[in-house]
């Protein structure tokens, strides 16, 4: 229920934003954070709850399509 | 230090038997996958708690979201988790499918609570029903979409609400179980809230309380620095997933829950009602409240059931009769421990089977 998927900002307008989740690109809510384009955010229910750097973005994009295995 | 390292310390250790208990679903989840626990000593038990909002989500709340689904204008939204959970006059998801009469109710899927803003604007004659579940992960997120329904004047949406917070949950948990030696702290609420909410708790109970991330690495780490500290006979908070969870959280959010949630007793399925652990409207939001306060009725479940015990850490799903004998299972589940996805019972039959 509290999963939160990290995807790279690709625009940014006002409180929403566009976020390239592997190729398909969501319009995400940024209220909470402050993205700038190209740096990676994490989403939890269409809003962003945190900013991250790229590189430690993917060590959890890694985990996650592991974890759409599982369940 | 490497993680070998800590590995080999965690599988030779051969102190007193411990407890600990993650709080997440995810985290339960991850330890399935990564098979930690083979890689740490049988001596360090790892025990899963009340993390997956759902699982403990009682009855009443189903049956006020079906009341609603079924009601001439009136269509309910839902996380796709709460649709096969059963209520007293079935699931959300056998309510969507239809009665005996055909008769078939009002129920989507929503992927963000932000969907019904279009949704509201574009149908004034339609109220839209939120199933608002959730912890601090998800609570911010329906209380900025009710911040924009406010500020554009929109007046169709409705929350019916079953938020909760983690640390009365926690403090409940220490205070009437107290074989727990420490905790592996959920990674997504702490983004939130960051990782002084625990500081009172460590405090209190002398216990550790580590936040951790989702991959194996993170929660080894997680639970090497529990048992370094419990060896040292010590008790306190760290942050072990500084990548994603910063100290003081994320005060935007933080601010959005205080701006549209007061605190209030919640009824958690297996545990009982607890004090200040429920998130309600407050008076500037109340015209959206779909009548949230006192859905605690839970349906009585089949003599042999055991969610409770499991909820609380005392049992492994495994150790539940009907869990042993497969009556219970994710097609034909009795509690929502089993139903969701996140769920101990859930995720300990898909691993098993």
């Amino acid at each position: 229920m509290c999963v939160a998927i990290p995807g790279r900002v690709t625009e940014v307008d006002g409180i929403t934003a566009k976020v390239d989740f592997n190729g398909n690109s969501v319009n995400v809510n940024v209220g909470l954070v402050e993205p700038k384009v190209g740096q990676y955010v994490l989403v939890h229910a269409g809003c962003a709850i945190e900013v991250m750097e790229k590189e430690q973005a993917e060590e959890i994009i890694d985990l996650f399509a592991d974890l759409e295995n599982l369940v | 230090m490497d993680i070998k390292e800590v590995i080999d310390y965690l599988k030779s250790y051969d102190g007193r038997e411990l407890k600990l208990m993650e709080v997440c679903g995810t985290h339960t989840a991850a330890i399935f996958k990564n098979g930690i626990r083979d890689l740490i000593s049988p001596k360090i038990k790892l025990i899963s708690g009340p993390g997956c909002p759902v699982c403990v989500t009682p009855t009443a709340f189903i049956d006020k979201c079906v009341e609603y689904a079924r009601k001439p204008g009136c269509e309910l939204l839902t996380f796709g988790d709460m649709i096969k959970v059963p209520g007293t006059n079935g699931s959300l998801s056998e309510n969507k499918a239809g009665d005996a009469d055909g008769a078939k109710a009002n129920i989507s899927i929503m992927y963000s609570p932000f969907e019904v803003i279009e949704k509201a604007k574009a149908n004034p004659d339609i109220t839209y029903v939120i199933a608002a579940v959730g912890f601090e992960t998800t609570a911010p997120t329906y209380a900025l979409m009710l911040q924009m329904a406010k500020t554009q004047g929109i007046e169709n949406i409705r929350l019916v609400t079953a938020l909760k917070t983690a640390i009365p949950a926690l403090d409940w948990i220490c205070a009437n179980q107290n074989d727990i030696d420490g905790f592996i702290c959920p990674g997504h609420v702490s983004v939130i809230t960051g990782v002084h909410v625990y500081d009172s708790l460590a405090e209190k109970y002398g216990r550790p309380f580590v936040v951790s991330g989702f991959e194996a690495e993170h929660i080894l780490i997680a639970i090497y620095r529990i048992v370094k500290q419990i060896e040292a006979g010590e008790g306190y908070v760290e942050n072990m997933y500084p990548n994603a969870v910063k100290d003081e959280g994320n005060s935007k959010a933080i601010a959005a829950i205080n701006e549209v949630y007061e605190p209030g007793p919640a009824m958690w399925r297996g545990l009982g009602v607890i004090d200040g652990s429920g998130l309600y409207l407050r008076d500037e939001y109340a015209a959206y409240d779909g009548g949230s306060k006192g859905l605690d009725a839970d349906m009585t479940l089949p003599e042999g059931c055991r969610c409770g015990a499991v909820i609380t850490g005392k049992i492994n799903p495994d150790q539940c009769p009907m869990f042993a004998a497969g009556t219970c299972n994710p097609v034909n589940p009795f509690g929502p421990c089993m139903v969701s996805s996140e769920g101990s019972c859930g995720i300990w039959y898909r691993n098993k089977h």
